[in-house]
Parts: structure tokens; C-alpha cells; sequence
């Protein structure tokens, strides 16, 4: 049984999966709900002024039949007084002490502001703070949010109010409603965060509904951007989180958010260089009971992998990632087809043959089978046959012999300007 | 005595036990499965369908929602496709090639093209348009799948066709030779309908060289396709065929379309003899009009029967028993001339014949007798010889010669197409085949005719 305690920023959960801020974790009732489910941890639905929410408020991406490959909702922050979410903290940190709650917070983006909610939320009693300046939608048209998240000086200037007067570790979530969150994330580590959590979600439209032209979802009629998550963004969300973790100037724990959909997105993750991870989307989808096998699931790969401690994963996958001129031009791999596991679908060849390099060969033996065959010598090894084959093991992409020593873009780059003297 | 716990037969309501035994799948069990399939490139289902039905093609439409391009797909490719779908052997043709059968399952291509159809049958969709007339005319004897197929594309290629039809309604085998419960009238009417809707007229009740000449159809056309099919059912060649409770086959699930259904065969004793589609279609009647006991003799074994897998499975699943190596010698009746027993004799199986199959011998001295309160035979048809006389075709064997290709005759002007050419290893008897048949005779008779048309234009 590995360790699966986790400690973000000095904030210690029994493991790494939390709650982000969201609909999940709008009341008490819910979060001790999760916390018997074996959630690590919540982070508490957006404090602020309370707001008014439409009616209607999600919508979700379907793809081949499979529900919720993406997430969309134009729901804001709490629609409750404050009072009462702090009344429910207290009641549920009382019954989970060992549960980590932190409460995210959004107000207006002045130094008062920011003191007077710190101080109200850290009297009840909370393990951490998470300022919300990432939602997107609604809130950023009030300057909040996404709005404040969007400039590194706000970013950074709201920090350090925050930690003028906080107690309490202090993780600022990011927006990926950004051309590089490296800078916003700079700009927290500047303001002296704690932490960085990311992503929030992204600005997007589910759909158009093809009978009434209306937008999905649609507010009598009417509709307005929303926020994008769940499974689609993972990628998205887990660059951020590389490019930030590999940044030298960001030296401050991350907290991992965006399509974590079970252990595995989880373990990716903290390869990457998150230290815990946070997670909504899938609980909607399935309930909290869906942590029982992230957990589970997390624990027999460490113990199989005769790892000790989730921490101990932290960053490993870090150094791997870096900039295309670091890569290595002389690398080959090439597609392989082991014809005793291939079903004959041909969608490699039609793949190749119409969108990438014409090097599968539909052929017939001298008994009259069908086969395919790669050209080794035309493959540049880009995948594309291994990715579109819906019959596991039928192609492997096979690493060849190296005929040329390594020499990456940039290498190479430099040692034609040393030639030219 | 009969397991109810298989197929739940109503002798109370037998009209009941005429329903589709299949429900259909339902949109969401037709939306996993579209989205099952791989759309594999150069797809062994297209090519292993007689009509080459665009297949990924069609469940990728399901899977956009976009029914009414899905079932044109299948239409066009198989003027009855909706038919089709639900009696093609489909385990030996599409479904058999799927790629899935190596690695999960096969796409169930037969339910998603009944989906895509049903759909087109449900909101009264017109699939195709008739072309601008040529100026040309086809006359086609017979309105069954291969006649139906071919009137389609040649009205699509803008020629003026009649059907004639000897029954009161179009369809042939798919409404009058296959049981409601397989295929109801309503699925092969709609078909007709289709076809008629592109200016096709079909002349009902209309036997050639009785309601009109065969010179009359050759003056009058400037092509005629042959596709009648088979006639009657054979003759046993035994004692007593003439007692009453003997039924031919084709006629008795006819009559189950056609008349009012009636309780007299409930807690009868049935026996019917072959083993071909027909046979399986009379004994699974004879179960839902309250048969007690329904029995299958075949002189050959199983590995010979010509029913498919699949109707066999259904046969069981209906109680139905199946006696192998088993040849009837003479009916029996009683005084009041009805059939009351089956006398039989038990086979071995030789050296195979011609067609290579073993040829069932009589075992000495084996006969034995099974009570009995009707007799259906379903040993095969005969075929429309006089019409072959009439037409002056070739034939090899009573079996009429065509270019495998064009479908054409020893007549130039005449195509023959469907069962009417099946035989002597010519062929092959699926309704899936009459109507590919049907549309290469259709582009023949282009190829052989535009030329004029061009002249004349």
C-alpha cells in the first residue's frame, strides 16, 4: 500500500485528489458527501459577493455516441450569502479535520477587498485560500476572474494583497484564456503565491442548436460564452502545467486541473510536475463515488511500480519535456504491421495514403490474403496508422538502429554558424 | 409437447404470432452500434453484398443522424433494401466479412439497415427521381425483387416500363414467399411503391401469353426482362398427394399473407418435408397457427440443408423438430380422403453427385410411419418452361442461357434476371441477388440501347 498523502503548498490531504471549485462543491452537504466518498480534499465554490445564476447553465459535448467528451457551463460563483458557506466550512472542517478545504475566493480587484474576504474566510477556519482569476465567463464582464487573470500586473498586485494579511497558504488558479501562462504564472510567483493552480476553463461555445438556430445552452434565446472542460481539455491543460513546472522562475508547487477523468490522467499529471490534482467534470459526470478507483487505481500502479509515495512521481516526466529545437533530428522510428493481429480494416493505408506519406501498400500473398505493408523506407514514423488502428497491437512503431549521431535542430543550427565562422 | 418457454405462441389471438418477431433496434442501441463500426477503407461488407451496398457509408449517416442520406444510400444500391435487411443471410454475407469477426463482434449491418429504412418507411420518403425519358420502353414480365430492380434503374435512366404482374399485388417473393413475421407486406409494398412513384407502371393480374401475347410484349417493347421467378412447388412423385391436408409450401405461406388466418391447424400434428428457406418458413407458420407438434424431414442430412444457419436457429428456438436422412414414401388418409399418416423411409448418404452433394440412399427395409394431420411440401419449385418455349430462349437443361454479364438471352432483345435464371449451378437464390441481377440487366439493356437514343435524339 503506497503512500498517498499529498502536501500542496503546506496543505495536507490524505490524498492528492480534491474537488475544484465548482458546482460539486457549492454547499456543505455536498463536500461531506465527497469527503465520505474519499475525496482528499475541496476547494470550496467561489466566495464572493453573492451573484444571481441563469437558468440553464450547462451544456456538454457528445462524440461518437460517447457523453461528455467536453463540458461548457456559464454558471458564476456561489449564489449564497457568505455567511452561510462559512457556517458550512466550519461545520465540515469540524467533522473532516484531516480533509483539506480551501476556499476560493473572488472579489474586486482592490487591496480592501481582497483583505476583508481573507480575513472573514481564514476566522472560520479554512487549510488554504485559491483566488479565483480564471472564470471566464459573467464575472470577467464585472472585472473579475478570467478579466483580472488576464494581466500579469493584477495578478501579481492581487497576490500580494492577499498575502498581506493571509494565514494560510495562498494558491492563485490560473486562466488558459491566454497566449502563454508562464507569464500570469510569473506574475504569481512574483506576488508571492504559494501555489498555482490551473487550468480554470476555456472560453467556448457548446453548440448551435440545428432546429432553433439557438445557442447550447440557450437563456431564453439568448446566449454567452461559457467555460470548457472535461475530458477534450486535458491536453491543453496539461501542457500549461509542463510549461509552468519546466520554468525555472516558477518554483512554487502546482495543483493540476483540466479532464482528469480517473487515475491515469491523474499519474500524468503529477509526472508533469503537478503535485496534486483537482477535478470536476468526471465527479458530474459519475457522482464522488468515482474517486474510489482513482484512488485504487493510483495505489496498485505505485505498488506495481514498487513506488513508496505518490510524491514520489512529482515532476519525474519534467525533464523530458522541452522546446522542438531541443529534439532529436537523427531519431527514426518507423510503423511495423504484425499481420497475424491485423483485422484488414485499412484505415492505416487509407490514412496514410490520402493524409500523410503514401507508404502503406494494400498487397495480396500468392494464396490470395489480403495484407498490409509499410515501406519502411518512405515512413517518416509520424504515428498516424498507429493512432487510427482500432486493433491494439496491430501496428507498432518500432525504433530503428541509429545511423547518425544525435543532433537537434538547434545543435545543428550552431554548428553551421560555427562553420560559417 | 411444446416448450413455451422458447417462443411464446397466443392460440388465442394467432393473428399475434404474425407479428415482426424482430422489434427492430431502437435509436439509441442504433447509435452505439453506427458508431461501432470502424468505416474501414475499401470495406470487405461492400464487397461481400451482392447489390455492393456503400455500407460505412450508410452507418455513418445513422450515426449523424442523417437518416433519410442513409437510406438512400442503401436504396440505391438495392432497390429492396428494406426488405433485405431483414431476410438477406447476412452471417454469410456482409456481417460474415466483418473485420470485427477478428476482433469483437460483427456490426449488425442487417438491424442498422432496417433502422435506416424503417425510418424512410415511417416518414414516407421518396428516395429517387425518375430521369427524363428517352423515349424508350421496357416491358418487365414479373414484379418481384428482380423486376422491380431492374424497373427502378431503367426509370431512373429515363425509360418508360411496365411490369406485368401476374398476382394482385407487386413484390413477388417478398410479399406473397416469406413469412409476415420475417417480412410483413407492408415493408415490400413500400418498396413497390417506390418504384411505382417513378412513373413505373405495374399492371396487376396480368399473366403473359394469357392477359397479353409474348408478341405482343415483343413488338411492343424495345427491350423485355423475363424475372418470374419460380412456379408451383414440386411434386413429391408419392402415393397420396392428392389427400387433403397436403399443402404445397409456396401456396401455404401465401395463403398466411393473403387470407384470413384460421385455427385449423391448432393442436395439429404437421409434417413438413425439406430443408430449404421455404421449409423453414412453412414450419415456423405451422407453429404459429397452434401446431402441436411440427416435424422437418429431409432425405440428406444437416451438413446438406439449404436453410441457413440462421433460419435453422429460429426453426429450434420455435420447437420445431428436425428429422435427418429421411424420405417420405407414401401419404395415407382415411375414408373421409384427409391425410392421417406418413409413411417413411430411412436414408444413408452415397457418393455425392453432381453438384457434390452425397446422394441419399434408401435404406432397406426402414420404413416407418408418422401420424400425421397435415403434410407441407417444400421440396422446390418448378420453373415457367412454357414461357421459356414461348420467348424461343436457349436453354441448358430447362435452365434459360444468359450472358452472366449483360443477363441477356439467346434473344438480344430479351434479359432474363431473378430465380426465373437460377439453376444448374447458375446463380444463386437470394432475394439480394435477383435484385443485383435486375439492375445489371437495367445498365445492359442502357449499353445496348443509348446508342439509339443518341440517334433518335
Amino acid at each position: 500500500m503506497a503512500d498517498l498523502r499529498s502536501n500542496l503548498a503546506g496543505i495536507e490531504s490524505p490524498n492528492p485528489f480534491w474537488l475544484a471549485s465548482a458546482p460539486p462543491t457549492n454547499s456543505g452537504y455536498q463536500v461531506q458527501r465527497a469527503f465520505e466518498a474519499g475525496w482528499g480534499g475541496a476547494v470550496w465554490k467561489t466566495l464572493g459577493e453573492p451573484i444571481i445564476n441563469t437558468s440553464s447553465r450547462f451544456a456538454a459535448i457528445s462524440f461518437n455516441g460517447k457523453k461528455v467528451a467536453g463540458f461548457n457551463n456559464i454558471e458564476l460563483i456561489t449564489d449564497r450569502p457568505l455567511e452561510v458557506n462559512l457556517k458550512e466550512i466550519y461545520e465540515t472542517k469540524k467533522r473532516f479535520p484531516k480533509h483539506a478545504i480551501i476556499a476560493s475566493l473572488m472579489v474586486e480587484p482592490t487591496r480592501e477587498k481582497w483583505h476583508e474576504i481573507v480575513k472573514r474566510v481564514e476566522a472560520i477556519g479554512v487549510d488554504g485560500l485559491e483566488l479565483n482569476f480564471g472564470c471566464p465567463h459573467g464575472m470577467a464582464e464585472r472585472g473579475m476572474g478570467a478579466a483580472s487573470g488576464q494581466q500579469p500586473d493584477l495578478v501579481e498586485s492581487q497576490t500580494m494583497w492577499v498575502k498581506e494579511v493571509a494565514q494560510t497558504p495562498v494558491i492563485v488558479k490560473l486562466t488558459p484564456n491566454i497566449t502563454d501562462i508562464t507569464m500570469t504564472a510569473l506574475a504569481a510567483t512574483r506576488g508571492g503565491a504559494d501555489a498555482i493552480s490551473m487550468i480554470n476553463t476555456i472560453n467556448s461555445l457548446a453548440g448551435v442548436d440545428l432546429n432553433t438556430w439557438n445557442t447550447i445552452p440557450h437563456v431564453a434565446g439568448k446566449g454567452a460564452h461559457g467555460g470548457y472542460c472535461g475530458p477534450a481539455v486535458k491536453p491543453i491543460a496539461l501542457n500549461m502545467v509542463a510549461e509552468c513546472a519546466r520554468n525555472a522562475n516558477i518554483n512554487i508547487p502546482i495543483s493540476g486541473i483540466g479532464g482528469i477523468s480517473n487515475w491515469q490522467d491523474a499519474a500524468e499529471y503529477l509526472l508533469m510536475g503537478a503535485t496534486n490534482v483537482q477535478i470536476c467534470t468526471a465527479a458530474m459526470h459519475h457522482g464522488f463515488s468515482i474517486v474510489e478507483d482513482m484512488i485504487d487505481g493510483l495505489n496498485n500502479y505505485l505498488d506495481g511500480k514498487g513506488i513508496l509515495s505518490v510524491t514520489d512521481l512529482i515532476g519525474k516526466s519534467v525533464e523530458k519535456y522541452s522546446n522542438w529545437g531541443n529534439l532529436d533530428l537523427n531519431y527514426r522510428t518507423v510503423a511495423r504491421i504484425n499481420t497475424d493481429v491485423c483485422i484488414n480494416c485499412n484505415k492505416c493505408h487509407i490514412a496514410c495514403e490520402d493524409t500523410a506519406h503514401q507508404c502503406i501498400d494494400m498487397l495480396t500473398d500468392s494464396t490470395g490474403n489480403k495484407y498490409l505493408e509499410v515501406r519502411e523506407v518512405d515512413c517518416v514514423g509520424c504515428n498516424l496508422c498507429a493512432i487510427v488502428c482500432p486493433e491494439e497491437g496491430a501496428i507498432n512503431m518500432i525504433e530503428l538502429p541509429r545511423e547518425k549521431m544525435a543532433m537537434t535542430w538547434n545543435q545543428r543550427q550552431h554548428a553551421l554558424a560555427s562553420l560559417r565562422g | 409437447m411444446r416448450n413455451d418457454s422458447r417462443t411464446f405462441i397466443s392460440l388465442a389471438n394467432l393473428h399475434r404470432n404474425f407479428d415482426e418477431v424482430n422489434a427492430g433496434l431502437s435509436p439509441a442501441d442504433a447509435m452505439d452500434e453506427a458508431n461501432r463500426c470502424l468505416y474501414c477503407y475499401d470495406a470487405p461488407c461492400i464487397q461481400a453484398c451482392p447489390t455492393g451496398i456503400n455500407i460505412p457509408s450508410f452507418i455513418k449517416k445513422i450515426a449523424s443522424d442523417n437518416l433519410k442520406g442513409s437510406a438512400t444510400t442503401i436504396m440505391d444500391a438495392n432497390p429492396v433494401g428494406a426488405s433485405c435487411a431483414r431476410v438477406c443471410p447476412t452471417e454469410e454475407l456482409c456481417e460474415g466479412a466483418c473485420v470485427l469477426n477478428h476482433s469483437t463482434k460483427p456490426i449488425m449491418i442487417g438491424d442498422l439497415q432496417r433502422y435506416a429504412t424503417d425510418w424512410a418507411i415511417k416518414n414516407e420518403q421518396i428516395l429517387f427521381k425518375a430521369g427524363d425519358k428517352n423515349g424508350l420502353s421496357v416491358g418487365i414480365i414479373g414484379g418481384g425483387p428482380a423486376g422491380l430492380s431492374a424497373a427502378r434503374e431503367l426509370a431512373r435512366l429515363g425509360y418508360e416500363v411496365t411490369i406485368y404482374e401476374a398476382k394482385p399485388k407487386a413484390g413477388g417473393l417478398n410479399t406473397y414467399g416469406i413469412v409476415s413475421f420475417r417480412l410483413p407486406q407492408e415493408v415490400a409494398q413500400w418498396e413497390v411503391d417506390q418504384v411505382e412513384k417513378l412513373g413505373v407502371q405495374i399492371k396487376t393480374n396480368s399473366i403473359v401469353g394469357e392477359d397479353i401475347s409474348v408478341s405482343e410484349i415483343l413488338q411492343t417493347y424495345d427491350s423485355v426482362i423475363l424475372a418470374v421467378g419460380m412456379s408451383k412447388g414440386s411434386m413429391l412423385q408419392i402415393e397420396g398427394e392428392q389427400l387433403k391436408g397436403v399443402h404445397d409450401a409456396i401456396q401455404f405461406v401465401e395463403d398466411s399473407k393473403t387470407k384470413e388466418i384460421t385455427g385449423d391447424l391448432i393442436g395439429k400434428r404437421v409434417v413438413v418435408i425439406g430443408a430449404g428457406n421455404t421449409a423453414i418458413d412453412a414450419a415456423t407458420c405451422s407453429v404459429r397457427l397452434g401446431a402441436e407438434n411440427v416435424k422437418i424431414l429431409y432425405r440428406r442430412s444437416q451438413n446438406e440443408m439449404t436453410a441457413y444457419e440462421f433460419e435453422y436457429e429460429f426453426a429450434k428456438q420455435d420447437n420445431v423438430e428436425f428429422r435427418w436422412l429421411t424420405a417420405p414414401t407414401r401419404l395415407i388418409g382415411d375414408s373421409e380422403g384427409q391425410v392421417r399418416q406418413l409413411e417413411c423411409i430411412k436414408m444413408e448418404l452415397g457418393e455425392p453427385d453432381k453438384g457434390g452433394r452425397r446422394r441419399p440412399v434408401p435404406v432397406e427395409g426402414s420404413e416407418f410411419i408418422i401420424e400425421v394431420d397435415a403434410v407441407i411440401k417444400a421440396i422446390g419449385q418448378t420453373r415457367y418452361l412454357n414461357l421459356m418455349d414461348a420467348f424461343r430462349l436457349e436453354n441448358h437443361k430447362g435452365v434459360v442461357k444468359i450472358n452472366l454479364e449483360t443477363y441477356q438471352t439467346s434473344n438480344p432483345k430479351v434479359y432474363a434476371v431473378g430465380d426465373f435464371i437460377f439453376g444448374e449451378g447458375q446463380g444463386e437464390a437470394m432475394v439480394v441477388s435477383a435484385a443485383q441481377h435486375g439492375k445489371k440487366a437495367a445498365y445492359a439493356i442502357h449499353q445496348q440501347l443509348k446508342k439509339s437514343i443518341i440517334e433518335t435524339a
